[in-house]
C-alpha cells in the first residue's frame, strides 16, 4: 500500500524521559518478603538447529518442576510454538475441562526459528490455553523477550498447570540453571509497575536488565474473563520496561486464576546464532536483504518505522473500513484526530522500536510522556506501547473516542490492568450502542453515561472492572455473556443484541468493518479460535483490489492464507514483515498477494535453521496438520462445527435502518444489480430484509466452498481422508472424533 | 567529528590504503587474520578501476542498532562494542555507503574507524582526515 505521501513532514515528540514515574522504591522489602516454595536445577543449554529438544513443565499447585523430552513426532507434526501448545493442551485436558480447572494449562512456546536476530520479526512466542471466553483453545502471539530467552536458557516450551494456594512467581535462571517457585506476597499488581520491579529485582546489575523478561498481567484480569499477558523487555534507550501483549481469549484471566503473579526469565547474553542454525550464512544474507528493503521501501510504502501499524487508520477510513460506533459505519469526520500524523508526533522517533533484536520493521512504537488523568496512577508520567492500529480503531473510532490523549490513556490502562485492547474496544462499542438504543441506561450502568465518545465513562468502566465492582464487572464478562445477562434481565431484544454484538464463538471481533468483503466475513467467522485478523485479512485483496471474484477464489484464499499465517505461529515469526513492506518488483510477480520473494525468505530461513528441506508447498502442509488438529480439538471441546462459524449479522450487512440509510445508494444499487430486485417502492424494512436474506445465503455458499476446499464435511468436520493425508490418523482419539461427527 | 575523505581526482586505485589497512588496522585493531577483510574496503569496478568505500560516520547505524552496540566516541567516530553486538546486521542493511563488513566466521560486523593509517599510506595524498559538524540524528 502506498497511500501515504513520502513527503509527510516529520514531527518530533520532545519528551524529558527523566520525568517518567519510576517504581523501584521499596524493592528490598518486596524481595525480603519472598519465600522459596520449590526449587529445581537444570543444565542450561542452547538450541541445536532451533530446538533445545526439551520442555519445562511446572505445576504451581503441586509445585512439581519437571523436564520433558521433545519427541520426533512433536517436531514432525506440531513443529513448535502454537503446535506444541496445542499438543500439550490436548494431553492435559478432557472434553469436560473448563478454563478454571486446575488441569487447564498455559503453554508458552517460541518455535524453532524464534530468537533469530538476523531476520526481522523472529522473536515471537505463542501462548495457548483453554479460553474463559470461548471454552476452546485460544492461541495468541506476542513479542517481547521471554520466549527467546526461555529457549536460550534450554527449553522449547513452558507448560504451566495447577493452581497455587497463594500468589507465586516462577523464576527461570537460564545462566545458573535454577528454577524457583517463590511466594510473592507484596508484589504490585499492575504490569507497568510489576515488570519494572521484577526486572530490577532479578537482574544482577544494570547491564543484566536486558537479559530479563517478565510475563505478567494486572488487576483487570483478576475480575474479568478478558485478561491478557504482558511480555516485557528492557529498553535501554528509554531506560524503562516495555510491554507486548498476548491479548486474545482471556489468557491473563487463566494466569491469575492459577495465582501466578509473574514469570521471570533471565537468559544468556544474546548473540547472533544462538539457535545454532545449520546455515548461518543464508540466514545472514536473507536478513540483510530484508533490512535493505526496509531502508529503501518503508518510507514510500507503509512508514511502519515511524508510525507502526497505526499508519493505516486513515487508509481504513478512506475505504470505509474503519469500525465506527460499533461497526455500524466505516468512516468518521474526526478520524484525522487519531490518524498517523498525530501518532507520528506523539510517538518518540529516532529510536529503535523492535520488540526483538533485528526487527528492522520496528513497529513497536512508544508514546512517551503521557500524564494520566484518571485512575490509580493519576498524575503519573508513563510510556505507552503504541497505539497499534487495533487500539487506535478499537479504543478510538469504534467507541467514538477521537481524543488522542484519552485514547492513549485507555491503551495504557488496558495494558497495565492486563486487559485485551481489541476485546475492550469491541465490547465497549457494543455497550455504547446498547446505551444509545435504550437497552442500557444510567440506572442499569450504575451512573455511567456511556454515550459515544465519552472516554471518561469508558475509563471509569475499566477502573470499576479493575476494582472488581459495578457495571465494569459485567462488561468484563465480554459480549457473549453480556448478551445473555441483558436478555435475562429483559433489557433488550435478544435478536438485536445477537446482531450487533460483534463476537463469534465467544471472542470479540478485531477492528475491520467487513460488511463489503465476503471473504473477510469468512476470514473472521471461519477461524479456529474466533474472529481475529491474524488468520485471514482479505479485505483489500477482496474488496479493494478485486482479486477474489468467485466463491472458488475466495475459498482458495481462505484455504491458503490461514494456513500460511498459521506457520508464523509455529515457528516464532511475526506476520508483519511478510507483507506490510514488500519488494519493489512484487507487483510484477504472478501472485503479489502472497509476496513470493518473502515466502521464499521464510522457506530459506527455516531450512537454514533446522536443516530440513521444505519448499513453499510443504510449508502449507506443515500448517495444515496443526490447523486441522486445532479444528478437531474444538470439536472435542463441544464446538468446532458449522453452527459455531456463523457471524453476527452486523459483520455481514446493515442491521438497522440508520445503517442502511448511511449507504442506501450502494445497497439499492447492489439490490438491483446483484440480487435482481428493484428497490423502487420498497420500504426500508423490506430492503433490509431482502439484503439480509441475500447476504446470509451468499455467506453460507462461501462456507460450503471453503469447507470443500479445506477437505471438511458440510458440517465443518475434517474428513477421514484429509486426516490420513496429513498423518493425523496416528492419534486414535482424533480418528474417533472425526468418525463420530461424520468426517 | 572526525571523517575520512577521498579526492578521487588524486586516487589512481593503487590500493595502498587498503593494503595498509589490511596489514595494520584489520589485523591489529580488529584481530582479523583474513587480509581481504580490511576495514577500509575497496569496491572493484572490474575494469581496472575502483574506489574506496569510506564511512561518513553519519550515525545512521547508531540509530538503527537495537543493542546499543554502536556509539560515537569522543572524536565523533562510530565504534562497535563487540560485547553488546547481537549480530542482527541492521547496520549493514541500513548503511547507504555499505561501509560495514561481515566476517562469516564471527557475528560482529566491523567498519572503518578513521584511524588515519590509510592517509599516511597514500602516496598521492588522496585521503585526508577532516573535522566536520556532527549531523543531527534522523529517522531512518
Amino acid at each position: 500500500m502506498s497511500h501515504l505521501e513520502s513527503s509527510t513532514p516529520i514531527v518530533r515528540c520532545e519528551v524529558d524521559f527523566t520525568k517518567r514515574t519510576e517504581y523501584h522504591e521499596g524493592l528490598e522489602a518486596i524481595r525480603a518478603a519472598h519465600k522459596l516454595l520449590a526449587e529445581a536445577t537444570f543444565t542450561p543449554s542452547l538450541p541445536d538447529k532451533g530446538y533445545t529438544n526439551r520442555t519445562l513443565y511446572v505445576n504451581v499447585g503441586t509445585r512439581e518442576i519437571m523436564e520433558k523430552p521433545v519427541t520426533r513426532q512433536m517436531k514432525d507434526i506440531f513443529l513448535g510454538g502454537r503446535g506444541f501448545g496445542l499438543w500439550y493442551l490436548w494431553n492435559a485436558v478432557t472434553p469436560a475441562t473448563r478454563w478454571n480447572d486446575p488441569e487447564n494449562e498455559i503453554i508458552i512456546g517460541p518455535g524453532p526459528v524464534s530468537g533469530t536476530t538476523q531476520y526481522a520479526g523472529s522473536g515471537k512466542s505463542l501462548v495457548v490455553t483453554l479460553s474463559p471466553q470461548t471454552d476452546i483453545p485460544v492461541d495468541s502471539n506476542v513479542g517481547g523477550y521471554f520466549g527467546p530467552l526461555l529457549k536460550f536458557s534450554g527449553f522449547d516450551a513452558l507448560e504451566l498447570q495447577g493452581k497455587a494456594d497463594q500468589d507465586v512467581i516462577l523464576f527461570i535462571d537460564g545462566r545458573k540453571g535454577v528454577i524457583r517457585i517463590e511466594a510473592a506476597p507484596m508484589e504490585p499488581v499492575d504490569s507497568h509497575v510489576l515488570a519494572e520491579v521484577l526486572t530490577r529485582m532479578y537482574a544482577e546489575n544494570d547491564e543484566d536488565r536486558v537479559n530479563i523478561s517478565v510475563v505478567s498481567t494486572g488487576a483487570g484480569a483478576e475480575h474479568s474473563l478478558i485478561g491478557m499477558l504482558n511480555f516485557s523487555w528492557w529498553d535501554p534507550r528509554r531506560g524503562c520496561v516495555r510491554l507486548k501483549q498476548a491479548g486474545r481469549g482471556g489468557i491473563g484471566t487463566v494466569f491469575r486464576d492459577k495465582r501466578i503473579r509473574a514469570l521471570v526469565c533471565r537468559g544468556p547474553v544474546v548473540k547472533g546464532g544462538l539457535n545454532n542454525p545449520v546455515d548461518p550464512e543464508t540466514i545472514a544474507k536473507t536478513g540483510i536483504k530484508f533490512h535493505k528493503e526496509m531502508r529503501t521501501n518503508d518510507d514510500s510504502q507503509c512508514k511502519m518505522r515511524r508510525n507502526g501499524t497505526a499508519h493505516i487508520v486513515e487508509i481504513m477510513d478512506a475505504y470505509d473500513l474503519l469500525p465506527t460506533h460499533n461497526f455500524q459505519y466505516g468512516s468518521h469526520p474526526d478520524t484525522h484526530k487519531i490518524a498517523s500524523p498525530v501518532w507520528q508526533a506523539r510517538c518518540t522517533q529516532e529510536t529503535v522500536d523492535g520488540c526483538w533484536y533485528g526487527c528492522s520493521m520496528a513497529c513497536a512504537k512508544g508514546a512517551d510522556g503521557l500524564v494520566l488523568k484518571t485512575g490509580p496512577y493519576k498524575g503519573h508520567m508513563v510510556t505507552v506501547d503504541g497505539p497499534e492500529y487495533e487500539n487506535a480503531a478499537g479504543l478510538g473510532s469504534n467507541g467514538g473516542v477521537f481524543d488522542p490523549d484519552y485514547l492513549l490513556e485507555l491503551n495504557f490502562y488496558c495494558d497495565t490492568y492486563g486487559v485485551c485492547t481489541i476485546t475492550w474496544g469491541t465490547l465497549t462499542a457494543f455497550v455504547m450502542e446498547c446505551y444509545q438504543r435504550g437497552i442500557l441506561n444510567l440506572e442499569r450502568t450504575g451512573g455511567l453515561d456511556l454515550t459515544w465518545g465519552n472516554a471518561e465513562a469508558d475509563l471509569e468502566m475499566m477502573h470499576q472492572m479493575a476494582r472488581g465492582e459495578g457495571f465494569g464487572l459485567i462488561a468484563g464478562q465480554g459480549i457473549h455473556k453480556m448478551k445473555a445477562i441483558f436478555a435475562e434481565k429483559g433489557w433488550g431484544d435478544p435478536q438485536l443484541m445477537a446482531d450487533i454484538g460483534m463476537e463469534c464463538k465467544g471472542l470479540e471481533y478485531s477492528q475491520y468493518m467487513s460488511k463489503e468483503s465476503l471473504a473477510q466475513q469468512g476470514g473472521y467467522a471461519l477461524t479456529n479460535k474466533g474472529p481475529q485478523h491474524d488468520e485471514a485479512w482479505l479485505i483489500f485483496m477482496d474488496m479493494v483490489n478485486k482479486q477474489l471474484p468467485t466463491f472458488e477464489d475466495k475459498a482458495e484464499a481462505l484455504y491458503y492464507f490461514p494456513l500460511f499465517r498459521t506457520w508464523f505461529g509455529l515457528n516464532g515469526f511475526c506476520k508483519l514483515p511478510w507483507n506490510d513492506v514488500v519488494p519493489s518488483d512484487n507487483a510484477t510477480t504472478s501472485e503479489p498477494a502472497k509476496v513470493p520473494e518473502h515466502v521464499q525468505n521464510y522457506v530459506d530461513v527455516f531450512n537454514a535453521t533446522t536443516g530440513l528441506k521444505i519448499d513453499k508447498d510443504e510449508l502449507i502442509r506443515q500448517s495444515a496438520k496443526v490447523y486441522n488438529f486445532q479444528r478437531i480439538f474444538n470439536i472435542r471441546m463441544g464446538k468446532g462445527l458449522r453452527s459455531f462459524d456463523i457471524p453476527p449479522y452486523r459483520s455481514v450487512g446493515p442491521v438497522t435502518r440508520e445503517e442502511y440509510a448511511s449507504r442506501s445508494e450502494r445497497y439499492d444499487k447492489q439490490m438491483l444489480e446483484e440480487i435482481g430486485v428493484d428497490p423502487a417502492g420498497k420500504s426500508m424494512d423490506e430492503k433490509i430484509a431482502i439484503t439480509r436474506e441475500y447476504r446470509m445465503k451468499r455467506y453460507n455458499s462461501l462456507v460450503d466452498a471453503v469447507y470443500l476446499r479445506r477437505g471438511w464435511t458440510p458440517n465443518g468436520v475434517p474428513t477421514l481422508a484429509r486426516i490420513q493425508e496429513l498423518g493425523l490418523d496416528v492419534f486414535p482419539e482424533v480418528v474417533e472424533i472425526v468418525k463420530n461427527h461424520g468426517g | 567529528m572526525r571523517q575520512l575523505r577521498i579526492d578521487m581526482t588524486k586516487c589512481n586505485y593503487g590500493r595502498d590504503c587498503n593494503h595498509e589497512c589490511e596489514a595494520d588496522c584489520a589485523t591489529k585493531v580488529f584481530k582479523v587474520d583474513d587480509p581481504a577483510l580490511a576495514a577500509l574496503h575497496i569496491r572493484d569496478h572490474g575494469d581496472g578501476t575502483g574506489h574506496a568505500i569510506l564511512c561518513d560516520q553519519c550515525g545512521d547505524c547508531v540509530v538503527v542498532c537495537p543493542a546499543e552496540a554502536l556509539k560515537r566516541n569522543k572524536l565523533g567516530v562510530v565504534m562497535i562494542n563487540k560485547k553488546l553486538c547481537v549480530g542482527c546486521y541492521m547496520c549493514i542493511g541500513f548503511c547507504e555507503k555499505e561501509a560495514f563488513e561481515r566476517n562469516p566466521d564471527w557475528v560482529e560486523p566491523y567498519k572503518c574507524t578513521a584511524c588515519g593509517i590509510c592517509v599516511k599510506a597514500c602516496p598521492h595524498a588522496a585521503l585526508e582526515i577532516v573535522e566536520v559538524p556532527e549531523p543531527a540524528a534522523r529517522i531512518i
